[in-house]
């Protein structure tokens, strides 16, 4: 049966559409999911997707982390159920604790949008699990508020338990602190990336097919889970 | 958030649920009149029967830009004095924003030259142009000037901008799906350019990318013309099933008004706050400064909560609410149908509960969109905005047309006065048109004299080197990535190409591979030298930048940027302009389906150089076909030949070159053949589909230099050229990199494709010339006898400019913030005139402009005197009063030049180059043209 990975759309949100497709790509079947409704519709896995949920006011992630699908998922997280959050998504991730840090606005200033090398460097993950550790993949970054900051012991730890998922290469886009793009919490079922995996899922569209490997390895995570 | 459920028919009314519009008109009338005194002012507000009563009251028509005639023409229209709610609407419909009163004699050409077109679904005077592109979709696009407001405050100028034409897209039925940006600023190096631009950019960036919507293209001129007065333009394209088409007419008498999305308030009524001081006088200090602010997250839920309507068929008819606001949308939608409207102005949600009727009318708060629906259907209306947090209002009705055929009328009451009641028709339709008196500026022939093409020009390797160096990092060739990289242009992940690409494309059926085109180009020096040519040029750049992706271009959008109206000279670059592009259209065979004019680009007697900003949508049956501007990389190495398409000539007038190392402009610029661009579009057309190009890049502003730069900087992949023999000797080299002649193009063909190639360009009549070979292996771009350049050092010149002028560092360079303190004040104490490497925090402090610093700027404004009028669409209405105006004759006919291929007549007034070859180039490319299809000889003009 094929897996079932709900999107979440939050007033704001505009990569929705990209996430589910690539979930498509992926060979799994999309499912939406409605910010005010506290269901998950028993799906295997969850996205929240890139966006500026709720006008990014008070500062981004802050509100949607009270949406009451928020809730539903923070639980089923602390169960297991795999959960990818992609740049705003990332930032909801962290203001709802189920990652560690912060981020705040580019150092430069600017919002950017470019095509980004990144080095996987944790492969235990259940989105990560189809890359080889090292492996230099290319994915779009695009934000305004990507720099990723913690204090020095929880980067220390974060190092030192391998839950530093990706770092920048050749570059870093938004002054990241040690160049860190994605992160996972202990158990490596949660993922926040702040650049955006399923911008590069077709030849067509986008700069690799690199982030098709995140959409892959959740299923592959998902077969090896028993129901 | 709420929703207000409040139907009309349930609200206490002094008058009827479906009144008599005249009879309730009369019966307030008779009301009114029985009161005690019905001079006074009545809840502070001027009603229809205090009007009656005060015929000879005093009213500031002038201060409000209406004419003595024009404020007569009102009591005419009416029977009595207009109120002040009136005189606000009339003077803002009248206004040259909203009744084109300048520009409708000449826009009538662009329908009556207009190419028959199958397409159309909607044309000129819609909200904006729709053009059916499969059986079930169609695609509607537009471009629109928001430029004073971006000089006065950059940020929420080009962000309001942007959200503007929107909702003209979002108004006609489609899901918006991109944007453009074509951008002018002043010098580049000037410090007021350090303010505008990156404000500018940061809110195209800020409210696109918060809606959306991929920014795929758009342009960044710099010119000293346009310092006081940037032209910030917006594009937007969208997609709807051809059965979703929406409707402008308030159909439907007994239909409930709607007023959608965000609350009203005190912005953007500049003009307005003159009338209220000049009548009251009662805290006009508190007015608020006239600047529109943008919110983009209610816009983006506007969009969606839009989109679920149409779905599920709720309303009857839509118009969004952009420049004049309530007045227009009302008065447009109730003139469109033919009908009345009943409004009951208190139920308008209120950002400031103490505003006036006239102000609520002419207020231009942003993301409003005006709804027409059945009342059986209005609780699912309300229900769809109240799931998307949107506020939903009944504010009125729709009323029946007048008896024996005649329009309805537009009946407005506040808090039970009544302080409007008009023929909506009036507002719309029956504003004045002017013939303005035309002449051609005195100082044209002078200008035109003055040409380029005697200039000193390089003439040994050296110096040409240097040149290429030189110009690809001048900051109109520069890479503009510093800019583009503020853009998010991966979301809806249908972006196929985008910027630094000649056109953005865009798919728009992911099943069938259906997409479009898009490309916007415009040339002020072109059109300064020669308005009529210049717009066809304009055309034809944007033309060919949708041909070389393989598309076949279908439809045109115009955004006409001018001085004033009133300066007889810029009318006539007006009137020549119009007229170009409406020969070029008819020309091409495809029509222009709408856009806008902006005139009063000027401070005091300078105006900008006239500038058509041109659009093209073409259509690709499947973009996986399409076709990109660089070189690409091969396994192995493997060289593919490049062609240069089309026919060089010694055409450096207007070009810039002649701008960058002479700060030149005169002569006559580059001559356009559009059969020739249409043989060009056919021949690219067919070749993206049979596979037969690698890659294909305009040549425009800068020539072939640029367009090989461009080309190899793109992946990498270097390039070997060989000079043509006729290019041989003297400054001849130079000419061949650095002519802008018009209608040609750079092709890279894969190995085993040059025969079929060059045998479709016979066939397509198209001069073809073998010029060089891709070299991705030796890292450079060699003109073989002339100079070699490596890509890093064509990098470093290319890229370098524009973050050294607008402060881009990479984020791992920047400073402790105590140290950017210090940089930032090191910079204001300079004058900011040097780049101001290190700093990032400049642009972005003037991205942040505060309040204080919005009305420094509006007073600055004042003083230059800069007051821009924009039209929100072009329109070809009937002129009753237009004269025919004198037409200038058309420009002296340039040197014969014929369209075939065989060889013309060499260069008359040939300065100290001879064309003549010395000798054979043993460079390993030799360059080889078909003898039947060899270009002609260059030619001085």
């Amino acid at each position: 049966m094929t897996a079932r990975v709900g999107v979440v759309t939050f007033p704001g949100s505009l990569d929705d559409g990209d996430a589910a497709r690539a979930v498509r790509i992926a060979g799994a079947e999309p499912v939406r999911l409605w910010h005010g409704d506290p269901q998950l519709h028993g799906v295997d896995a969850v996205v929240l997707p890139g966006g500026f949920s709720y006008g990014d006011y008070l500062r981004c992630g802050a509100i949607a982390r009270f949406a009451p699908v928020m809730e539903k998922i923070i639980d089923a997280a602390a169960g297991g159920l795999p959960v990818l959050g992609i740049c705003n998504g990332f930032q909801i991730l962290c203001e709802a604790h189920l990652l560690p840090g912060a981020l705040t606005r580019n150092q430069h200033l600017h919002f950017r949008n470019r095509d980004q090398i990144l080095r996987i460097e944790a492969t235990g993950t259940a989105w990560t699990n189809t890359f080889q550790s090292g492996q230099e993949v290319l994915i779009p970054v695009k934000n305004g508020e990507g720099c990723y900051v913690a204090d020095t012991a929880t980067l220390d730890a974060l190092e030192a338990e391998g839950r530093v998922v990706a770092r920048y290469v050749g570059g870093n886009p938004n002054g990241s602190q040690r160049d860190i793009a994605a992160i996972t919490n202990p158990a490596g079922n949660v993922v926040g990336i702040m650049p955006h995996p399923e911008h590069a899922v077709e030849a067509l569209t986008g700069p690799s097919l690199d982030g098709l490997g995140f959409f892959t390895s959740v299923l592959k995570h998902l077969v090896g889970t028993p129901a | 958030m709420t929703t207000h459920p409040d139907p009309v028919r349930e609200a206490p009314e002094a008058f009827p649920a479906q009144p008599h519009p005249a009879a309730a008109s009369s019966a307030a009338a008779a009301r009114h009149a029985a009161a005690p005194q019905a001079t006074d002012w009545t809840d502070g507000v001027d009603t229809v029967p205090r009007a009656d009563g005060t015929p000879e009251e005093l009213q500031p028509y002038a201060e409000l830009g209406l004419a003595d005639d024009e404020y007569d023409r009102i009591r005419h229209i009416l029977g009595r004095r207009p109120t002040q709610s009136e005189l606000a609407m009339y003077s803002i419909m009248w206004s040259e924003h909203c009744s084109y009163k300048s520009s409708k004699v000449h826009l009538r050409q662009f329908t009556e030259k207009a190419p028959p077109s199958d397409r159309l679904l909607a044309g000129i005077g819609e909200n904006a142009g729709v053009v059916q592109v499969s059986d079930e979709l169609a695609v509607t696009f537009k471009v629109e000037s928001h430029n004073h407001p971006s000089f006065v405050e950059p940020y929420q100028g080009a962000a309001t901008g942007v959200g503007g034409i929107v909702r003209d897209i979002l108004a006609m039925g489609a899901r918006p799906v991109a944007v453009m940006d074509p951008l002018r600023f002043g010098a580049a190096d000037h410090p007021d350019t350090a303010r505008v631009l990156p404000g500018v950019v940061a809110g195209v960036g800020g409210y696109g990318n918060c809606l959306g919507l991929p920014n795929i293209g758009g342009e960044v001129v710099f010119d000293p013309c346009y310092q006081g007065n940037p032209l910030v333009n917006a594009l937007c394209l969208g997609v709807l099933p051809v059965s979703r088409l929406q409707n402008k007419a308030a159909v439907g008498p007994g239909n409930v008004v709607v007023l959608m999305g965000a609350k009203t308030g005190r912005d953007g009524i500049g003009g307005v706050s003159v009338l209220a001081s000049a009548t009251f006088d009662e805290g006009s200090e508190q007015r608020r400064p006239s600047v529109q602010v943008g919110d983009p997250f209610i816009e983006k839920l506007l969009i969606e909560a839009c989109l679920e309507l149409y779905d599920a068929q709720l309303i009857a008819g839509i118009q969004d609410l952009g420049g004049a606001g309530l007045t227009c949308a009302l008065t447009e939608t109730a003139a469109a149908a033919g009908t009345g409207m009943r409004v009951w102005l208190e139920r308008v949600p209120l950002r400031e509960p103490s505003m006036q009727p006239h102000e609520i009318l002419a207020s231009e708060s942003q993301e409003r969109m005006l709804l027409i629906v059945e009342p059986a259907k209005l609780e699912a209306v309300l229900k769809t905005c109240e799931k998307w947090g949107v506020l939903a209002t009944a504010i009125g009705e729709v009323t029946a047309p007048e008896p024996e055929g005649q329009p309805g009328r537009l009946l407005i009451t506040w808090r039970d006065h009544v302080v409007v009641d008009v023929p909506p028709g009036s507002l719309v339709d029956d504003g004045p048109v002017y013939a303005r008196p035309m002449r051609e500026p005195a100082d044209l022939i002078l200008l035109q004299a003055d040409r380029a093409e005697t200039l000193p020009r390089p003439s040994d390797p050296d110096t040409l080197r240097e040149t290429v160096l030189r110009m690809i990092a001048s900051p109109n060739l520069a890479d503009k990535t510093w800019v583009t990289e503020q853009y998010d242009r991966y979301v809806l992940g249908n972006t196929v190409l985008a910027q630094p690409e000649d056109s953005g494309v865009i798919r728009i059926d992911e099943r069938t591979g259906l997409g479009v085109a898009l490309s916007v180009d415009g040339n002020g020096r072109y059109a300064r030298l020669d308005p009529y040519h210049g717009a066809k040029l304009a055309l034809a750049e944007a033309y060919r930048n949708v041909a070389v992706t393989g598309a076949a271009p279908i439809a045109v959008t115009n955004c006409l940027n001018f001085g004033s109206p009133e300066d007889p000279g810029v009318m006539w670059q007006f009137a020549e302009a119009v007229r170009g592009l409406a020969d070029g259209c008819a020309e091409l065979g495809i029509p222009v389906t709408g856009g806008n004019v902006s005139f009063y680009n000027q401070t005091g007697a300078a105006a900008i150089h006239p500038t058509p900003v041109v659009g093209v949508l073409g259509l690709l049956a499947n973009v996986a076909d399409r076709v990109a501007s660089g070189f690409v990389p091969r396994p192995g190495g493997e060289h593919e030949q490049l062609f240069l398409l089309g026919e060089t000539h010694v055409e450096l007038s207007g070009s810039e070159w002649a701008w960058v190392t002479h700060e030149h402009l005169g002569g006559v610029p580059p001559q356009v053949d559009l059969a020739r661009e249409k043989q060009l579009a056919g021949l690219l057309a067919e070749a993206a589909r049979v596979g037969h190009l690698s890659s294909a890049h305009d040549l425009s502003d800068g020539g072939l230099a640029q367009s090989l730069v461009e080309s190899c900087l793109r992946h990498g992949v270097g390039a070997r050229i060989a000079v043509p023999d006729r290019f041989e000797g003297g400054s001849m080299p130079f000419v061949f990199l650095f002519s802008e002649s018009a209608g040609r193009v750079l092709a890279s063909v894969p190995r085993g494709h040059e025969k079929a190639f060059t045998a479709l360009c016979a066939e397509h009549g198209v001069p073809w010339e073998l010029i060089g070979v891709t070299d991705q292996v030796g890292g450079a771009l060699e003109v073989h006898g002339q100079f070699r350049i490596g890509l890093d050092e064509l990098r470093e010149a290319h890229t370098g400019t524009l973050p050294s002028l607008f402060g881009g560092v990479q984020p791992f360079e920047v400073t402790a913030p105590e140290a950017l303190g210090v940089a930032a004040d090191a910079v204001v104490a300079e004058g900011d005139t040097e780049p101001v490497a290190g700093s990032a925090e400049e642009p972005a402090m003037a991205a942040e402009v505060g309040a204080a610093e919005v009305e420094a700027a509006q007073v600055e404004a004042a003083e230059v005197g800069a007051p821009e009028v924009e039209a929100a669409e072009v329109e070809a209405a009937e002129v009753e009063a237009a004269e025919a105006a004198d037409r200038p004759a058309d420009r002296a006919t340039p040197p014969v030049r014929t369209d075939r291929p065989t060889v013309v007549t060499s260069p008359a007034g040939a300065t100290d180059q001879s064309a003549d070859p010395t000798g054979d180039d043993a460079g390993a490319v030799a360059p080889r043209s078909d003898a039947t299809e060899q270009p002609s000889t260059p030619d001085e003009r």
